[in-house]
């Protein structure tokens, strides 16, 4: 089920994670998808401007390389789709949340978490979001998705969410 | 906390006959080289204390636990013992502890004052020389048998290994509970052998990398309280607690000051770099000791306070840098392979422990102050975060096992030898070790 957060990202399976949320069928362990952010319900086609329709839509986080804080080419293309919908839905204050992975030690990484957060943010605002509007906040190690003694969780941790807060949600 | 009066006990019993024994000794007096590369543990046998209670076989029981755990001494088991002391105050019977090959022996006594208070005293004997060693009585509050027992045991380590002993200290750490994806995570503290844990906050905001004031009763930590992660005080008796500074974002990795008076941190830049500052708890002012497009952190000062170690990736990846305490001369001290991170000065001041990542694992390990003579300690899966027992030369870290659930903590000798795990109900990360109580 942790592949899931991943296909979130992609709008070809969109539908298929939205059918499971509706199900049922959304683990309890996978914190990622929209049924398990509370925002499920009649899941099956998002409100356009809602939190629901951003996560699942448009995808609320990027993932990052080992040790970086660089934006990945992969990550830019959702960023930039991140940014046009902000554009759109201006009533949201938004807090790009830096994580790493548990493969460095605490204190680097909390530092190594809000490098990331300000990369997300600076991206955004250099596809015009109002810098007013967005703030960062790094949980370093503290808080993974996945959990698991390998790689594949690892890269699934080392990510900068963007999370919608203010009115409307 | 209050103080645990002591006083010399002085032999009053020593026989003639002993006196011409200890004036040709068969042997030199019992001592312990800890300096040794492979020190075999010293037996030692520790009788109960006499008391009319139970109380002088747990203070023994105390003392042999810190003794043993030390991994310089063997306590013998007390079944083997043949002399039963019935009077602490005269010279034993040597040839009885000899023969079990007890070379030292300690003998002692617990009582209840008038006031209440407890009195304990104890006699430390060299039992192939027929000599006393030491002889020491405390007075203290009943609630402190405990502590009793760790001061009695910090005489007896440091008569026979030169050393000051660390018995008599308390850790604080990270109470960690619940699912890692939603870790909660408490200050707490307790005796360095794990007893008399406290928990000193609730767990509703993250708490995290808590380290002792070397002079105050006072903790300096990181918590999530606010929203954003900020540098904070706690008076551990009075559980008062204060934000350190005014900072616009995020405050992080604090450490006291030798002196106490200043805590150093790093402060997250606006653009996204951390750099290190310190503030003076007194004048409240702050001075930047780094400026780089890098993430700085990890501060620790060396015990004289004239410099200050370092983690930054300004090189690309974390390494340790050696900087005077006003920033000055930024030197990268780290040149193993693999990344370095979390460096402490030890408090005798001659090496630096660090978090080494090389080749999948973590290591805990130890150079001297210009990088040469790296030594590792430990390695595993997962571990970091090493802290100094006030006499430099235990360290304890936490550690991460796969399918373990959660951290432990661990202790070491700077030997690299006697890894200990220590006692905690949950699991436990970010140890501080305090320095010697009063």
């Amino acid at each position: 089920m942790r592949r899931i957060a991943k296909f979130a990202t992609n709008p070809v399976v969109v539908a298929l994670v939205a059918s499971l949320a509706i199900a049922g069928c959304a683990s309890k362990k996978t914190p990622n998808n929209a049924a398990d952010l509370g925002l499920g319900g009649g899941a099956g086609a998002a409100t356009p401007g809602s939190s629901q329709d951003f996560t699942v839509n448009v995808g609320d986080r990027i993932f990052f390389d080992t040790d970086s804080s660089s934006v990945r080419a992969d990550a830019q293309g959702i960023l930039s789709r991140q940014a046009q919908w902000l554009n759109q839905y201006r009533q949201y204050a938004i807090v790009v949340e830096g994580h790493a992975d548990e493969r460095g030690t605490r204190e680097y990484n909390l530092a190594l978490g809000a490098r990331r957060a300000a990369a997300t943010r600076d991206y955004l605002i250099s596809q015009g979001v109002a810098s007013n509007r967005l703030k960062t906040i790094s949980y370093g190690k503290e808080r993974p998705v996945a959990v698991c003694d390998d790689i594949s969780c690892w890269s699934q941790n080392r990510r900068a969410v963007t999370t919608l807060s203010g009115a409307g949600s | 906390m209050k103080h645990v009066i002591k006083a010399i006990l002085l032999i009053g019993a020593m026989a003639s006959g002993m006196t011409a024994f200890a004036t040709f000794p068969a042997r030199a007096l019992v001592e312990i080289d800890v300096n040794k590369g492979n020190v075999e543990p010293l037996p030692i046998a520790i009788t109960d204390f006499l008391s009319g209670d139970a109380m002088g076989a747990e203070i023994a029981g105390i003392v042999a636990a810190d003794l043993q755990r030390s991994g310089l001494f063997a306590p013998i088991d007390k079944g083997a013992f043949i002399e039963k002391i019935s009077n602490p105050d005269v010279a034993p019977r040597f040839d009885d502890w000899k023969v079990i090959n007890a070379q030292a022996l300690v003998t002692g006594r617990v009582s209840q004052e008038a006031d209440g208070r407890l009195k304990a005293e104890f006699r430390l004997w060299d039992t192939f020389a027929g000599q006393q060693l030491a002889g020491e009585q405390f007075f203290a509050n009943k609630t402190n048998s405990r502590r009793i027992a760790h001061i009695i045991a910090d005489a007896i380590y440091e008569r026979l290994t030169g050393e000051k002993g660390y018995f008599d200290t308390r850790v604080v750490f990270i109470d960690e509970s619940g699912a890692k994806t939603a870790r909660k995570k408490r200050l707490a503290i307790m005796d360095q052998d794990g007893a008399n844990v406290r928990y000193l906050s609730d767990g509703r905001s993250m708490a995290m990398t808590p380290r002792f004031s070397p002079t105050r009763q006072e903790i300096t930590y990181m918590s999530y309280e606010s929203g954003q992660p900020q540098v904070y005080l706690l008076q551990i008796e009075t559980g008062q607690r204060e934000l350190v500074g005014n900072f616009p974002g995020m405050t992080f990795a604090p450490r006291f000051s030798p002196d106490g008076q200043k805590v150093i941190m790093s402060l997250l830049r606006d653009d996204g770099n951390s750099n290190v500052f310190s503030m003076d708890l007194r004048s409240r002012t702050t001075t930047r000791l780094t400026n780089s497009s890098a993430i700085d952190t990890s501060p620790s000062y060396s015990p004289d306070g004239s410099k200050v170690v370092f983690t930054s990736d300004r090189g690309g990846q974390p390494q340790i840098y050696v900087m005077g305490a006003d920033g000055s001369g930024q030197t990268r001290v780290s040149f193993g392979g693999g990344s370095y991170s979390t460096p402490v000065w030890s408090p005798r001041g001659d090496l630096i422990a660090f978090t080494k990542q090389s080749g999948g694992q973590f290591q805990i390990g130890v150079m001297k102050t210009d990088g040469s003579g790296e030594r590792i300690l430990s390695t595993g899966f997962q571990q970091e975060g090493p802290t100094w027992a006030p006499n430099g030369r235990v360290v304890m870290f936490f550690r991460d096992q796969p399918g373990g659930g959660g951290p432990k903590l661990y202790s070491v000798d700077l030997t690299g030898r006697n890894e200990q795990a220590i006692p905690t109900s949950g699991f436990a990360s970010d140890p501080a070790w305090s320095p010697l109580l009063d």
